[in-house]
């Protein structure tokens, strides 16, 4: 498979491929023969055919450099690319210690994508904000020190909404990224160029951050996996803070498994964050089953709560029944699956949207022009302070540090902060009654599938409830998977719907094996774009 | 070099911050930085001739100053010695060239994130226990937001609605030049924060530039209750806290430094109203002469203009003390009260302290300075040298460790006070930098009072053995210096000067007495000094009137 993986020639006709196909339903066939081979482990693959000499590092970061050449001028995912010789230059290094038998790391010739919001010492790091514009800072973030210690190639810096504010990746200060299965449309956001990136294969795994499902949602736009990770697993030290108690940096990849993998490399305790965890991570990789290992209940026993409320009104019907499809594979594949609710799920919204707007007003202090970053010429220091701010931030931020500093202002506080603070209480409490109930809870990624670029853009109440889904499970601090489980109509060939599941704290594990089964086990659906349909990679 | 790269002034982009801009800061004032190591104390400055009175109001309001009644407040900071900042792993040392003591954490970069240094929670534990103060076994951070150019994240990183510890007091004696007598002060709060760094202004004042060494630098704010009415019990309440922390060995207590910095509340309300005045804030202060002069200064300028009919011109404001024209001026008026939107550090998780640490850190405190004096007085000591001895730790070590040796009480608080306290003054030299240990002193003292050597002996061996060190017996057999205490040989050598000096003896007998210090004189001179010079007089006197 991977010895195809020379620069793809069909790419050049790009958009002629973005020929129709009839939105296909995803069934279960655990039993069958699979009639398309589901989604398959890049990394994995990649180590193989690497280890076995059937390919370089070079070759491959080659043909990855080449496709997002390609597909780049499309999509604008990413703010910087790495220099290709650069890229080129690690590569050849790792060949030559495969070559010398040397032991080279479990991420060994795996292409990253870092979202610009997570620091890359010597590489552009923006926040997507104007304010940074320039700015090169002088440290790796502890996650992608970790990907560059076991062997990860860092290509470039992916698109965002500005300090991750935002959910369609139109907030960026640079440029709007579009959707590989519709370019007319958004891919979501905040990581829209993160999920970007690893739908149309420019990296084979990529690094996002998630406050309120800036992980998870354009990882449902984009038809690929994302991971939230519990609040604590990985070390925060080096992501731009937008809400420090409930950013979390995630991960996206084109599998289950390669999204575990990429979890367990930057996982773990890091003593420059006091709030990231001291518990032992598994090795989340070691139960990445082959299908036909599986036997014929391979969940038999598990126990999956659907959350009522997020069925609701206001979700798309395509949507729901997709999740409910989903929720009958499961069921096919052992699980006892029943509704659950969740009554204090529509506090979190206005909750999360205090406590992250309150975080952000202070977090975002820092960038006053007087150390780094864009400096407004000003004659008086008043005036330093706000031309730079002024100039530097974006409508969008500007108006969560707006409701973030009322939301704490003497008078406000306890109205605000306090009250959603209590809220969050409420919220953690009825998921912890929630998951010792149920090993997992499901629900959809989002409301809807990826929407068109614009659409949103005046409407921020709409924007905004598009997060319904996902920020509950920031506020609760909870891990959560999320991987494309079916297709609405829309675009040219249906548009990717994501399927949400919600584990319990440091539960990563589980999460990942049932993800993993329930990707093997599903046919009839290929979640690779049709930007890049014709690669036979995929 | 990061510091170079990364560290910008406002210099590109001249900024013109007024005097009043520069001041802006809401926490704390501008401290300028006066090199200085000398440490001090609120009693050796005020040994200083006092500054000329160069206020007119004084005398006026003087007057009126009984029917007054002023009301004191102190907060004040103290810089904790931790071997690095309180969020990061830099060092910090006062003076260190601008920004060579900086990481992207205590430079607030992007993405760098605090993590709290727990000496800093020792430290506070120790402070808060040695102060009687109530500690929360869960305490938190909180941030305290404010824009400042020496701020680097946009806030500090305090503690706001649960600080380490709370309420307590402190004990201390007033100087018996200034009436002497007992005080107890109550404390407030106790809470722990990050120093913010420094502006460096040019000379022509078109720019300013950054100085973050001392950005992320762990503070203890002591907040004192409004119990103190006069600049003198104001200094000394600083005093003894400096003393305190000396004793714990938590700070350097160094005013010049800014190492412990206060800022004071002062208000004036007429004897026997309940209702406190209008508080005014004085800024500035530098040194405790100058916390006890702005205070005076302050409530004499309140004084005067209450006795004026003129209290309302007292507006809540802070001031800054003006060390030159001694007087304080307003810095800001208050414009409302600030909104500092305080909320809980999310960044950093509560801190909780177990009963078993907190009794681990009581058992630990060494003995503090009001149980010292106590201890002093107990033994017989007088105030006057108890406040001495207690002042400066190192010395209330020195002399414990010379008493420890079996030395006299009065004769050891004696030579420290006197002798040695004088060298050190001479030779700009700290007790511990002298050469003299508390074992060799005790043996000097034993060795006079045991008559194997004189006084003045011992005078002269005490600043050998401070300059040089050795040993008491050493020096004695080395220098033959023991005392002569035979009589038989004290005879022989006053027959022999009564036989060389004839004439005097001559003037003697015919009724010239005062020759009687001449002979003595000529005695200890032929020996050496080493006559016992009780036994000389004795049997001098015999011989001298000694029917010939
Ligand atoms: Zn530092």
């Amino acid at each position: 498979m991977l010895g195809t993986l020379q620069p793809p020639r069909t790419l050049s006709r790009f958009p002629l491929y973005l020929t129709s196909r009839p939105v296909t339903l995803c069934t279960l066939t655990a039993q069958s023969p699979p009639s398309t081979s589901p989604a398959h482990s890049q990394i994995l693959s990649i180590r193989h055919s690497l280890l076995t000499r059937q390919v370089t590092a070079a070759q491959l970061a080659e043909s990855y450099l080449s496709r997002l050449r390609l597909t780049e001028p499309h999509l604008k995912s990413f703010l910087h690319v790495s220099d290709s010789d650069a890229v080129l230059r690690q590569a050849a290094l790792l060949d030559q210690r495969i070559a010398g038998g040397e032991d080279v790391g479990p991420l060994a010739g795996v292409v990253v994508g870092v979202k610009d919001n997570i620091c890359t010492a010597d590489m552009p790091s923006t926040g997507g904000s104007r304010v940074l514009e320039g700015y090169r800072p002088a440290y790796d973030a502890t996650a992608v020190r970790k990907i560059k210690e076991l062997g990860g190639i860092v290509v470039g810096k992916t698109n965002l909404d500005e300090f991750g504010m935002g959910s369609t990746t139109e907030a960026s200060a640079f440029q709007v990224t579009a959707n590989p299965w519709d370019v007319s449309r958004v891919p979501g956001g905040s990581s829209g160029g993160s999920a970007a990136a690893v739908s149309a294969r420019q990296c084979v795994v990529s690094l996002g951050s998630d406050t309120g499902g800036s992980v998870r949602q354009p990882a449902s736009f984009c038809g690929v996996v994302g991971l939230k990770p519990t609040y604590g697993r990985v070390s925060r030290y080096g992501l731009m803070a937008y809400a420090s108690s409930l950013d979390v940096i995630g991960c996206f990849g084109s599998s289950v498994a390669d999204t575990g993998i990429l979890l367990h490399a930057i996982s773990g305790h890091d003593r420059l964050d006091a709030t990231s965890s001291k518990r032992e991570v598994p090795d989340f990789a070691s139960q990445f089953a082959s299908i036909n290992l599986l036997e014929s209940k391979p969940l038999k026993g598990l126990r999956v709560g659907v959350i009522r409320e997020t069925l609701d009104e206001g979700v798309d019907a395509g949507v729901i029944s997709a999740i409910r499809g989903a929720a009958s594979h499961l069921e096919e594949l052992g699980c006892s699956v029943t509704e659950i609710s969740l009554p204090s799920f529509s506090l979190g919204l206005p909750a999360y949207y205090i406590l992250a707007s309150s975080e952000s007003s202070s977090n975002l202090s820092r960038y006053d022009g007087v150390r780094y970053g864009n400096q407004a010429v000003a004659d008086e220091l008043n005036s330093l302070y706000g031309d730079s701010r002024a100039k530097g931030f974006g409508p969008e931020v500007k108006m969560r540090i707006l409701m973030g500093t009322y939301g704490l202002s003497a008078g406000y506080y306890d109205a605000y902060y306090k009250r959603a603070q209590q809220v969050r209480t409420i919220i953690r409490k009825s998921f912890k009654t929630a998951l010792d109930e149920n090993d997992i809870l499901i629900s959809p990624a989002a409301p809807s599938a990826a929407y068109k670029i614009g659409e949103k853009i005046d409407d921020p109440l709409a924007m905004y409830a598009g997060d319904i889904m996902t920020v509950n499970v920031n506020l609760a601090g909870l891990p959560a998977l999320v991987l494309p489980c079916g297709f609405v109509e829309g675009g040219k060939v249906g548009l990717p719907v994501g399927l949400q599941m919600i584990g319990a704290a440091f539960d990563e594990e589980k999460l990942l094996k049932v993800g993993h089964i329930f990707e093997q086990t599903l046919q009839n659906c290929r979640f690779v774009p049709p930007l890049i349909e014709d690669d036979t990679a995929w | 070099m990061m510091a170079s790269t990364i560290f910008r002034s406002i210099q590109n982009h001249p900024l013109l911050l007024y005097q009043t801009a520069l001041f802006r800061r809401k926490n704390g004032v501008f401290y300028c930085t006066m090199k200085s190591t000398e440490a001090q104390t609120a009693t050796q400055e005020k040994q200083k001739p006092p500054l000329p009175k160069i206020m007119k109001q004084t005398k006026t309001s003087d007057k009126f100053s009984k029917d007054y009644e002023a009301v004191i407040g102190i907060e004040t900071h103290v810089q904790l010695n931790t071997l690095t900042k309180a969020f990061c792993g830099c060092p910090y040392n006062y003076g260190s060239p601008p920004n060579t003591s900086v990481c992207p954490i205590c430079m607030g970069l992007p993405g760098a994130l605090p993590v709290l240094n727990s000496k800093v929670i020792e430290l506070a534990v120790k402070v808060g226990l040695a102060l009687n103060s109530k500690l929360s076994l869960n305490s938190k951070f909180d941030r305290k937001q404010y824009f400042y150019p020496d701020l680097p994240k946009g806030y500090q990183i305090s503690q706001f609605d649960v600080p380490i510890a709370s309420g307590g007091y402190i004990d201390l004696d007033l100087p018996v030049e200034f009436g002497g007598g007992h005080r107890r002060f109550g404390i407030t709060r106790v809470h722990m924060e990050e120093d913010a760094g420094k502006l460096l202004h040019s000379e022509n004042g078109s720019y300013s530039q950054v100085d973050l060494n001392r950005a992320g630098v762990p503070l203890l704010e002591i907040v004192s209750e409004p119990d103190m009415r006069t600049g003198i019990e104001a200094a000394e309440y600083a005093a003894e806290l400096q003393r305190l922390v000396r004793y714990l060995g938590v700070s350097n207590g160094n005013m010049q430094e800014g190492s412990l910095r206060c800022d004071v509340n002062v208000s004036v309300r007429p004897i026997g109203q309940a209702q406190f005045g209008t508080k005014v804030e004085i800024k500035n202060l530098n040194s405790f002469s100058s916390v006890s002069r702005a205070i005076d200064f302050e409530i004499s300028r309140q004084v005067l203009l209450h006795s004026q009919g003129q209290g309302d011109q007292i507006t809540q404001e802070t001031r800054l003390w003006e060390e030159g024209a001694q007087k304080t001026v307003t810095m800001r008026k208050k414009e409302g009260l600030a909104d500092y939107r305080y909320f809980p550090e999310p960044d950093l998780p509560g801190v909780i302290l177990t009963k078993e640490y907190v009794n681990s850190i009581l058992d630990s405190l060494p003995e503090l300075p009001e149980v010292k004096r106590r201890r002093y007085e107990k033994m017989g000591l007088s105030m006057q040298d108890v406040l001495f001895l207690a002042n400066d730790v190192n010395v209330a070590e020195f002399f414990d460790a010379t008493i420890a040796k079996g030395a006299d009480v009065k004769l050891a608080a004696n030579w420290i006070m006197g002798d040695i306290a004088a060298y050190m003054k001479n030779e700009k030299l700290t007790i511990n930098e002298i050469k003299l240990i508390p074992q060799e002193l005790a043996e000097l003292i034993a060795s006079i009072k045991g008559g194997t050597i004189s006084g003045k002996i011992g005078k002269e061996i005490l600043f050998e053995l401070l300059a040089k060190g050795g040993t008491v017996k050493g020096l004695i057999k080395e220098k033959d210096l023991v005392q002569i205490v035979d009589p038989v040989e004290i005879e022989k050598i006053v027959d022999k000067v009564l036989s060389e000096n004839p004439k005097q003896l001559e003037q003697y007998r015919g009724g010239k007495t005062k020759l009687q210090g001449y002979f003595a004189g000529q005695v200890m001179k032929l020996s050496k000094g080493k006559a016992n010079p009780g036994l000389l007089n004795k049997i001098l006197l015999e011989k001298l009137n000694a029917q010939s």
